[in-house]
């Protein structure tokens, strides 16, 4: 028995166009845009063959009507993929995609897999957060966790009172500032953004690009934004991931299984890290992932170049780089924008940022390390790290 | 003045179809696409159509697409699995004058011609149903792509009386060549409306790109964009013209051999290919004009309408039928005898309602025969690619066969394919009413034998009804449902439910010999054979009734049916009818002959050999053609009258439906009374027309 680890790498990334939710894709199924997402990745890689792809492991945190089903299983029938290759549904939140690229990652090290198709969905128009959840009577009667927690908003201005240093001012221009590295990068994004057919009253079109991106941003208008989940409080619409539809999907492979069919290498993973965090401030959850991961892998945040972490709140990320002494505004961080700017279909993103990165990689050479983390309702994070396959020595 | 479909007054009961415009702009367009979906606001069981509001909302969209700044293709598609099913059939009937007609086929030129005209790439991205009007308007595009899952595409307006006269006559021989047009166009129409599927258009040369249901939309887009930007270039053969003149030929050769000319539309369609070759656009639109409004006012039109809505509505909800919810579960199905026809039956049985079935014949050796032949019959199915392997291996697994009628015990319904014979068929039921529950359907495959004759000796009289299958029977699309007195409703009830779920068309008859089709072919073959002993030969009178456009001569017909079945079905109409059917002597004769009486060299022509010829003995009262057309006509309203009479049926609707689906009468006929009211052969028969038109 063979029994070494292998290398696993991200072999390429697609998503759909991000919609705003109620609007662009309400009419649209979720499973449709799974589809489109898998049977764009076919497309881009014809070196590889489909009956070649050993499991199709896709996420969406509300697993029912379009979403459910066995979504891996059926998605991968629906979108052609030979009957022979199986599949499965996942989930763990806004994580769902990300611990679906974890999970056949490490099959993929442990030889269990050769190829891997892994991806999340959400339809947060025909799927709105808490939909059909029947929380335990014991979360309230016992005390067991706040009631706060369950209520994202709520987590977020949780996590203002507990970082006082992270005023509403902060974010407000860290929300800025996301909007316009997005507008200026929105024609690099392209590039990974496949077009999904989108029918309503009005007839058919073929969505082309992300619907929520606001580059008019400014900080007096942010000013002006009622904070929602607590009056005077700090977290406003502008500061926070909007409510959005969308899919991704991603090819992992050992690395001999892509050279061996000229499959291109985009990112190579080194290590992951999933931890909890108290529920109450599920914002906090990438710190102690991070941390893990990275000590795992024996690095520390000084070897991590470029970050990619996504923007459930501002408030949230702010922690993130309080705790990392990393600046607000620093370039490695989110460089072409993130979810408060393009949106973020909960079980999906993972992947979006694991895309966002390995283009990142391809442009900046002088980077070695990257990461890809974000937190989870109920107190996680995870955190990927990936090395660059570009890198060509430090600057 | 050339009417536009601004001119057009409105049609009150227009399912309108709405032309929704929405904008975007595709990465590397440089611009924007428009994209206009079709779509009347139902789901795909009610296609979309196009009424005089339908076609003006898409002349505003073009409009409004035309004002708009910066368009760089335009795209037309539609709601799900319908492109556009073509003009709406329930306007046609309205049109009052030749003039509304001729105005209707204007606006339509008027329309589809600025998509051809546009100055911006067109585009038709046909996503599904795509029929007459709806296939027109795709081709005025100046490019398609097609989806290999859509269904229903063609040229069906010959089929209806009518041609394609929205560009589709003169627009298609010019795109794919004549030969393949004639095919779409007449050869599809007449032969039992084939329609064309989505991997059929790319090869045959109407679409130029074809991509998979699953995001047709996106990649279509993505195609247009290439080919708006010129980073594709599409590639169409050059059509050869020099041989046009001699398809023309073939085709009018294929028009007259197939429906003796009968059908105006085809001889019409036929002209405008052959005009194709040479006339300008506007020429030929012009020429569509003239036939299509020549044709909705002529009399082939309104009986076709007629006959596509008899089908399309008493062929779902037969007349006579009990409540469908009286109907009994069928969960498994016995088959008395063995042979060809039962084991045609089996087989269709096992198909279509996927439970077991046993068939049982005197001893295990023909049991086991003639389940071998179900076997093989699955298994040409399966290398045919008309099943799939499980389902070819379930069908396995459901037939079975067995010398014990004790398999009968546990079945809902036993259905009899035994011999023709009163006496023996009585025999059979009273074996396996012994056999079988109280409430097991007992069915009779009889094609004229008194049922109520079967049902005399059985205990329970009330669950036998006869259903009357026709030969192939996975093929012929009607059964005959035959209740007697005694026959209760939920048998009958049954009945009809099972005919349902064999997707066949069910015609209640009631228990009069030869029931409805036999009855009148029977009729119609008595008074041919009849004119032939008088003294007519047969040459004339095989031809007489050519220009009827029936599918077959009355001697092919009789080659098909066979002698010996035909003379017993002849004898046993003079026995039950009279002298009305005459027990020909010349048919007697040609049954019995031990030498062969058809000509192999041109099988099912209906032509004798000489050494059968040598047999017929003639009279000495020759008619003419026309003479015996008359009288078989006099004969055939004589024949409906009485079955209205006897009550057989309740109206000559179903008489119409019966022809049309168990002979295959032709639609421009309106099956067989409207011809006869046409014809003013009812009135004189009769003294009034039959009226089933309205």
């Amino acid at each position: 028995m063979n029994d070494t680890i292998r290398d696993v790498v991200f072999v390429d990334g697609v998503r759909t166009p991000f919609g705003k939710a109620g609007k662009l894709f309400e009419e649209t199924r979720a499973d449709d845009m799974i589809i489109r997402c898998i049977r764009s990745l076919l497309r881009r890689n014809p070196g590889l063959p489909p009956e070649r792809v050993d499991e199709v492991a896709l996420a969406a945190t509300t697993q029912i009507g379009d979403q459910g089903l066995t979504l891996g299983r059926t998605a991968a029938l629906l979108a052609g993929l030979p009957r022979s290759v199986p599949g499965y549904s996942i989930d763990r939140m806004c994580a769902g995609a990300m611990t679906a690229v974890t999970s056949v990652s490490s099959a993929i090290a442990a030889r269990q897999y050769d190829i891997a198709i892994a991806g999340g969905v959400e339809s947060m128009s025909n799927h709105p957060m808490g939909e059909g959840v029947d929380p335990n009577p014991r979360i309230v009667a016992e005390r067991l966790v706040d009631p706060d927690a369950l209520q994202m908003g709520f987590t977020a201005e949780n996590l203002h009172d507990l970082y006082p240093s992270i005023t509403k001012d902060r974010a407000d221009a860290y929300a800025v500032g996301t909007q316009q590295r997005y507008a200026a990068a929105v024609e690099r994004l392209q590039d990974d953004i496949t077009t999904m057919a989108a029918r309503s009253d009005e007839g058919w079109t073929v969505a082309v690009a992300d619907e929520l991106p606001r580059p008019e941003t400014t900080l007096e208008g942010l000013a002006s934004l009622r904070t929602p989940f607590r009056p005077h409080g700090r977290v406003t619409a502008g500061t926070s991931a909007p409510l959005t539809d969308g899919a991704t999907a991603c090819l992992l492979a050992d690395a001999e299984t892509a050279a061996e069919l000229g499959l291109p290498v985009a990112m190579r993973m080194v290590g992951f890290a999933f931890a909890g965090v108290d529920p109450e401030t599920m914002g906090s959850g990438p710190i102690p992932s991070t941390e893990k991961a990275l000590a795992r892998a024996g690095l520390s945040i000084e070897d991590i170049g470029l970050i990619e972490i996504n923007e459930a709140f501002a408030v949230q990320v702010l922690a993130f780089l309080e705790h990392f002494k990393i600046a607000d505004d620093d370039p490695r961080v989110n460089p072409w924008g993130g979810a408060i700017a393009m949106g973020h279909p909960l079980a999906s993103s993972g992947v979006r940022l694991m895309t966002q990165l390995a283009r990142e990689f391809a442009a900046h050479p002088e980077v070695r390390y990257g990461i890809t983390t974000m937190c989870v309702g109920l107190g996680q994070g995870g955190t990927v790290i990936w090395e660059n396959p570009n890198f060509k020595g430090a600057k | 003045m050339y009417a536009t479909p601004l001119d057009l007054p409105d049609f009150e009961e227009e399912v309108v179809t709405e032309a929704h415009v929405r904008y975007l702009e595709p990465r590397g367009l440089g611009g924007r696409a428009a994209i206009i979906t079709l779509d009347n606001g139902y789901d795909h069981t009610k296609p979309s159509s196009f009424g005089p509001g339908g076609l003006k909302n898409l002349w505003r969209a073009l409009d409004e697409v035309e004002a708009a700044e910066g368009v760089k293709l335009v795209a037309v598609t539609g709601k799900p699995f319908i492109f556009l099913a073509g003009a709406d059939i329930k306007l046609m009937p309205s049109l009052e004058s030749r003039e509304q007609g001729l105005m209707l086929a204007q606006a339509g030129h008027s329309l589809y011609k600025r998509l051809k005209a546009s100055a911006v790439p067109t585009f038709a991205f046909i996503n599904g149903v795509a029929l007459g009007g709806g296939f027109e308007l795709a081709l005025h595009c100046h490019y398609r792509t097609v989806s290999t899952t859509a269904n229903g595409l063609g040229l069906p307006e010959v089929s209806i009386g009518l041609i394609p006269g929205w560009g589709g006559s003169q627009i298609l021989p010019n795109l794919i060549g004549v030969e393949k047009a004639a095919q779409v166009i007449v050869g599809n129409p007449l032969n039992q409306n084939k329609m064309l599927r989505g991997t059929d258009l790319v090869p045959m040369g109407i679409a130029d790109a074809q991509f998979e249901g699953a995001d047709f939309l996106e990649e279509s887009l993505d195609w247009a964009v290439k080919v708006a930007t010129g980073e594709i270039t599409v590639q169409r053969p050059e059509v050869d013209r020099d041989s046009w003149p001699q398809v023309i030929a073939g085709v009018r050769h294929l028009v007259e051999e197939k429906v003796h000319n009968a059908s105006a539309a085809a001889v019409r369609a036929v002209d405008l290919l052959e005009l194709a070759r040479t006339a300008s656009f506007e020429e030929g639109s012009l020429a569509e004009d003239e036939a299509l409004a020549d044709l909705e006012a002529g009399p082939q039109f309104q009986a076709s309408i007629y006959a596509f809505n008899l089908v399309r509505a008493l062929g779902k909800r037969p007349e006579g039928a009990p409540s469908p919810g009286l109907a009994k579960e069928v969960g498994k199905v016995g088959v008395v005898g063995a042979g060809l026809m039962a084991g045609q039956i089996a087989l269709m049985f096992a198909r279509r309602l996927e439970v077991p079935v046993v068939m049982t014949d005197l001893d295990a050796a023909r049991a086991e025969r003639g389940l071998a032949y179900v076997r093989s019959e699955i298994d040409k199915l399966e290398s045919k690619g008309r099943v799939s392997k499980l389902k070819a291996a379930k069908l396995r697994a459901l037939v079975s066969a067995s010398a014990l009628k004790s398999v009968y015990a546990d079945c809902d319904l036993v259905i009899e394919a035994v011999f023709e014979e009163l006496k023996v068929k009585q025999a059979v039921f009273a074996e396996v009413e012994s056999i079988v529950s109280e409430e097991c359907l007992l069915v009779t495959n009889t094609s004229g034998l008194s049922v109520t004759a079967m049902a005399s000796q059985l205990a329970h009289p009330e669950r036998l009804v006869g259903m009357h299958f026709f030969n192939p029977v996975a093929v012929m699309p009607l059964v005959e449902v035959i209740p007697t007195d005694k026959t209760d409703n939920e048998t009958l009830a049954t009945a009809y439910a099972v005919a349902k779920k064999l997707k066949k068309t069910a015609v209640g008859s009631a228990d009069r010999p030869a029931f409805i089709v036999n009855r009148l072919l029977g009729r119609m073959l008595a008074e041919v054979t009849g004119v032939v002993d008088a003294g007519t030969p047969i040459e004339v009178a095989d031809v007489a009734l050519d220009d009827l456009g029936l599918p077959m001569r009355p001697f092919a017909l009789l080659e098909l049916v066979g002698l010996q079945v035909s003379w017993h079905l002849c004898q046993h109409l003079n026995e039950d009818l009279g002298p009305r059917f005459p027990a020909s002597e010349n048919l007697r004769r040609l049954a019995e002959a031990d030498f062969p009486v058809f000509d192999a060299s041109a099988k099912g022509k209906g032509k004798l050999t000489e050494e059968a010829k040598a047999l017929v003995e003639l009279g000495n009262q020759p008619a003419t053609a026309e003479e015996v057309k008359q009288r078989v006509l006099r004969g055939l309203a004589e024949e409906v009258q009485l079955m209205l009479d006897e009550g057989v049926v309740p109206s000559p609707k179903q008489v119409d439906l019966a022809m049309i689906m168990g002979a295959g009468f032709p639609f421009w006929l309106g099956g067989l009374t409207p011809y006869l009211d046409r014809a003013g052969v009812s009135a004189e028969v009769s003294g009034k027309p039959f009226g089933a038109m309205g």
